[in-house]
């Protein structure tokens, strides 16, 4: 969810994109963070842990947890609190260590 | 190919981008690299007016000064920046390597290179601490401030440092319901102004309280608190569950040191300062002559000291380079002045005391 009125901050969004996440369609806005748009949809559990299979979220927010480690347009690992979101990415939950091109 | 440059500023929070405008200013070339999708560090998210003199930009919003800095910055032609660009290796022949949008590898060799990497959230260790819904104080403060996003709906503050108080605050502008601040400590850590604005609106600020305990399915869904006597010990009898999708973790940060430990730079722990950080003389400059630091990097404290202390380490930068600076004392003590009048209070003299162990 998207904050509506906020008494000191104006904010400026980007240009709204389509994306998906699990084959799910959504939208967020473009250059904004992969995670905060899932957030906006929400999306709380964005990867499974290695061994224990825990479901982990977003937590550092710059880019040096790895709680937030997806898997974008095929490529694993990928921080999406400091990727920026494009039109048409294909973002899936990250099972485990996820593997190298 | 290298990129051969006389000053490499990594990390472009408050303390990189005023180290980096020191030294443009004394006709330096100066390349900053940062790794976030915009820069300006911790800064840019910050909401609330400053406090401190004209110097750190007292009565101006956080993100207003991160703007006033970013535009000065762009104003100068000797100045590079490199964004979304993380600094990974730090090798014996003096290059740094970097990586730029998760693809591109650049080397850089600098004369001399800031630090300025800032620090990293400490995580709460009780059960079910990594369920998705438990947040690092600055992530919250990134996806309201920043982004628009509202964190939660029902949140819970654990830690009443300044952090802990003021994103209380913030999270109330944002439109989330904050329960309770808990600080296991008998009173708050943070300044008393920031405190009553959250006692006026009305949200308790729970001292001698810890939170225990954690509960949800795929998310947070509830936490239980409890008492603590003078010995930190849990009083039977006082444990209370409460509904939350947000738990807000502030209970400290720590430096972030990767690339000072890889350099070889003489480090200590500061429990005052927040962990292991980097000897250093009044210039800020490291035990490797070519290495200085400023900011939370050097240790924890504040937007307006890492400021100051970023000014002190980019004119010492344009010094070690042989940069003229004419009234280079001057400036050099003007700045340390108004340090030291900022470590003045309570807070301050903590920072004070920790730095005894590693300023030269
Ligand atoms: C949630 C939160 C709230 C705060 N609220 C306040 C407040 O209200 N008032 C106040 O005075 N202070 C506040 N602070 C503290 C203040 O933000 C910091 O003291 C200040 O920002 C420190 O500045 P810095 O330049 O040292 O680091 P930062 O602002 O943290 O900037 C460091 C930069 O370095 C970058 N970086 C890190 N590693 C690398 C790498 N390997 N390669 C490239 N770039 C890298 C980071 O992305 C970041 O942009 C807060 C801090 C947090 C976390």
């Amino acid at each position: 969810m998207r904050i509506k009125n906020h008494p000191i901050l104006k904010f400026e969004f980007g240009r709204k994109v389509k994306f998906t996440f699990e084959g799910k369609e959504m939208y967020g806005y473009e250059g904004e963070p992969i995670g905060a748009a899932l957030h906006d949809n929400g999306v709380m559990v964005l990867r499974q842990s290695i061994k224990l299979k825990r479901p982990r979220g977003f937590f550092c927010a710059i880019g040096h947890c790895s709680s937030c480690l997806m898997e974008v347009d095929g490529e694993s690992n990928v921080r999406t609190c400091v990727e920026p979101l494009k039109e048409g990415m294909v973002v899936k939950l990250q099972k485990g260590k996820g593997t190298l091109k | 190919m290298i990129h051969q440059v006389p000053m490499l500023v990594i990390g472009g929070g408050p303390a990189g981008m005023v180290a980096a405008l020191q030294a443009l200013e004394a006709g330096v070339d100066v390349v900053l690299i940062d790794d976030g999708i915009e820069i300006g560090g911790q800064l840019i998210k910050q909401t609330h007016k400053f406090f401190g003199s004209e110097m750190e930009y007292a009565g101006t919003r956080g993100f207003q000064i991160g703007n006033l800095l970013t535009d000065k910055l762009f104003s100068f032609d000797n100045f590079k920046y490199f964004g979304r660009t993380t600094a990974t290796g730090f090798y014996e022949d003096g290059v740094v390597t970097a990586l730029k949008d998760n693809k591109e590898y650049l080397k850089f060799k600098p004369e001399v290179i800031l630090i300025a990497t800032g620090a990293s959230e400490k995580p709460l260790a009780i059960p079910n601490c990594d369920l998705p819904g438990v947040y690092g104080a600055g992530a919250v403060q990134t996806l309201m401030n920043l982004y628009g996003v509202m964190p939660g709906k029902k949140a819970l503050m654990i830690g009443a440092g300044n952090i802990g108080l003021i994103i209380a605050y913030q999270l109330l502008q944002a439109g989330t319901e904050v329960s309770a601040v808990v600080e296991a400590m008998p009173c708050i850590g943070g300044y008393l102004v920031h405190a009553s604005k959250i006692r006026r609106a009305g949200i308790p600020i729970m001292t001698s309280h810890t939170i225990t305990e954690i509960e949800g399915d795929a998310c947070v869904e509830r936490a239980q608190i409890v008492r603590v006597d003078e010995n930190w010990q849990p009083v039977p009898g006082t444990e209370k569950w409460i509904d939350t999708d947000l738990i807000c973790v502030a209970v400290g940060l720590t430096p972030l040191i990767d690339l000072l430990w890889m350099a070889g730079c003489e480090m200590k722990y500061v429990a005052k300062l927040g962990g292991e950080v980097p000897v250093r003389n009044k210039q800020m400059q490291a035990t490797i002559p070519n290495i200085f630091v400023a900011g939370d990097a050097a240790g924890i404290e504040e937007a307006s000291s890492a400021i100051l202390e970023g000014a002190i380490a980019g004119l010492g930068m344009a010094n070690f380079l042989g940069a003229e600076i004419a009234d280079y004392d001057e400036k050099h003590n003007k700045y340390w002045n108004e340090l030291n009048s900022f470590r003045s209070g309570p807070i301050g003299q903590r920072i004070s005391e920790g730095l005894k162990f590693v300023l030269s």
